[in-house]
C-alpha cells in the first residue's frame, strides 16, 4: 500500500489539515491494513517538496497544523498511479507451491495429506475474513472490498490445491514425471507512462 | 442436543466389481443454530451424505438421527412427515415448480402437510417478505432472476417451522454478489436457530460455516478448528 498515493487520494477530495488527514488515513484503510502513522507526516513533507501538494502556511513547521491541497501535478500523478498495473508478470516465489513440489520427492510422504493441511489452514483464514464481512452487514464499502480481495486471493490458492490434489490422484496410476527444468518465465512487461 | 447426527454411516452402491463405496463410516453432528459445511470435490460423496441426512436415501449401515429421532425405526409415513415438517432443501438448480408463482412454491410444502391454503399462503408471504421478495410473490420462476429464484428456494426451505436446512451447492450457479446474499440468508436462518448443512466444493461458500469438514473418497478426513474471533486477524501487524 502506497502511503504517498493514499494521501494524494484523500487530498483529491479537497484541502485538509494534517491532523484530519491522519484520521481519515486510519479510517480509510478499513482497519484491514494497519500502517505506521509516523510515515504519514514524513510522506506529507516529501509530497510538498516534490510539488505534488502545497500548504497554506510555509512557516508552520508542525505538519499536523498545516492545511494541504493537491496540485495539478499531484492530480496527474494520482491519475497515472491508479491506472498503472502493479507488476504481476513474474510468479512470486510461492512457499506453498514449493512445499507441495518438494513433498512429491520426499519418500513416504502422502502429498494429498500435505495438501489438506494447507487447505484447512486457508479455509480457517477465510472463515475469519467472512466473519468480519458478515458482522459488518455490507455497510462499509472499503472494508467489503478489502475483505473480498483477501477472500479471492485465498480462494485462488485453495483452488490450486484442489487442482493439484486431482492431478496427483490421476497421476497415481502412472509414474509421475518430475521435471528438473526451471519453470518457464514470462517476459517481464514494464509499464511506462 | 443435535438437530442432525450421523453415526458411522456408510453407503454402498452396486455389487461385486461394480461396487462403489460412496460413504465410509461418516460421523458428524450439527447443533441447532449452527452451519456445517461439507467440502470436497465432485465424486467425494458429499451429495450422497446430504440425501441420506434428509432421509431421501437409506444408508447401507450406520444410524441417522434427525431431531434425536432414529430414522431407521420410523415408518415410511413418519419419515415423510418429518421431512415435510422439519427439513428444508436448497439445490443448485433451485428446483422451483415452473407452473406455480413464488408464493405458491413457498407455501406448497405447508399445504402438502395439511395446513389450510390461506394460512399456508400467509406463512409463505411472510417467508418471502423476510428475504426481501414480497413484491415478487406473484411472479412465476421464469420471471425471476437466478438470485431471486434461489431466495425463493431458501424461503421454501425455511417456511413454517423447519429446523434443518440441507443445501447442495446453493450458490453454485450464481455470481459472487448473489452468492453472498444467499449465504447471508442461510446464515441468518441459523442465527434464528436453524441447523444447516451446506455441501460444496467452493471455499468461499464454505467459509460462511461455523465448522467445515473435508470429505475425500467418501471419508471425512479433516475439519477446521473451532472459530477464532475476527480480532485475531485484525490484530496482525503487516
Amino acid at each position: 500500500m502506497s502511503v504517498r498515493h493514499a494521501l494524494l487520494a484523500l487530498l483529491s477530495e479537497g484541502p485538509k489539515y494534517g491532523l484530519r488527514l491522519r484520521e481519515e488515513f486510519e479510517a480509510g484503510t478499513g482497519e484491514v491494513w494497519p500502517l505506521n502513522i509516523g510515515q504519514v507526516y514524513t510522506t506529507l513533507q516529501r509530497l510538498e517538496r516534490d510539488g505534488l501538494i502545497e500548504s497554506d502556511d510555509n512557516d508552520e513547521r508542525d505538519s499536523s497544523q498545516k492545511r494541504f491541497r493537491i496540485t495539478v501535478e499531484g492530480d496527474r500523478e494520482l491519475a497515472a498511479w491508479l491506472r498503472t498495473p502493479p507488476d504481476m508478470s513474474s510468479p512470486p516465489r510461492d512457499e506453498l507451491v514449493i512445499k507441495v513440489l518438494v513433498a512429491l520427492r520426499v519418500p513416504g510422504t502422502d502429498v494429498r495429506e500435505v495438501i489438506q493441511a494447507h487447505r484447512r489452514y486457508l479455509v480457517e483464514l477465510m472463515q475469519q475474513w467472512t466473519r468480519i464481512k458478515e458482522a459488518d452487514d455490507g455497510r462499509d464499502l472499503a472494508l467489503g472490498l478489502a475483505v473480498d480481495a483477501e477472500l479471492f486471493r485465498l480462494d485462488a490458492v485453495v483452488r490450486w490445491l484442489d487442482a493439484a490434489d486431482g492431478r496427483i490422484k490421476r497421476a497415481a496410476s502412472e509414474p509421475p514425471v518430475v521435471t528438473r527444468h526451471d519453470l518457464p518465465r514470462l517476459k517481464k512487461t514494464v509499464v511506462t507512462r | 442436543m443435535s438437530m442432525l447426527e450421523l453415526r458411522q454411516v456408510s453407503k454402498v452402491y452396486g455389487h461385486g466389481a461394480a461396487e462403489v463405496r460412496a460413504l465410509r463410516d461418516v460421523s458428524l453432528e450439527v447443533a441447532p443454530g449452527t452451519m456445517l459445511a461439507v467440502m470436497g470435490p465432485s465424486g467425494s460423496g458429499k451429495s450422497t451424505l446430504l440425501t441420506i441426512a434428509g432421509s431421501l436415501e437409506e444408508p447401507s449401515s450406520g444410524q441417522v438421527l434427525v431431531a434425536n429421532q432414529d430414522l431407521a425405526v420410523m415408518s415410511r409415513n413418519d419419515k415423510a412427515r418429518l421431512r415435510r415438517q422439519l427439513v428444508g432443501y436448497v439445490f443448485q438448480d433451485f428446483n422451483l415448480l415452473p407452473g406455480l408463482t413464488a408464493a405458491e412454491n413457498v407455501s406448497l410444502p405447508l399445504e402438502l402437510d395439511g395446513v389450510r391454503a390461506r394460512k399456508a399462503r400467509e406463512a409463505g408471504l411472510r417467508a418471502l417478505d423476510g428475504l426481501g421478495l414480497a413484491d415478487r410473490a406473484s411472479n412465476y420462476p421464469d420471471q425471476l432472476s437466478g438470485g431471486e429464484r434461489q431466495r425463493v428456494a431458501i424461503a421454501r426451505a425455511v417456511v413454517g417451522d423447519r429446523q434443518l436446512l440441507l443445501a447442495d451447492e446453493p450458490s453454485g450457479a450464481l455470481d459472487s454478489g448473489n452468492a453472498e446474499t444467499v449465504m447471508r440468508m442461510i446464515h441468518a436462518a441459523c442465527r434464528q436457530g436453524v441447523a444447516a448443512v451446506v455441501v460444496t466444493h467452493d471455499a468461499q461458500l464454505a467459509s460462511w460455516a461455523d465448522r467445515v469438514v473435508f470429505i475425500r473418497d467418501g471419508r471425512i478426513v479433516d475439519q477446521t478448528a473451532p472459530a477464532a474471533g475476527p480480532e485475531s486477524l485484525l490484530a496482525q501487524e503487516r
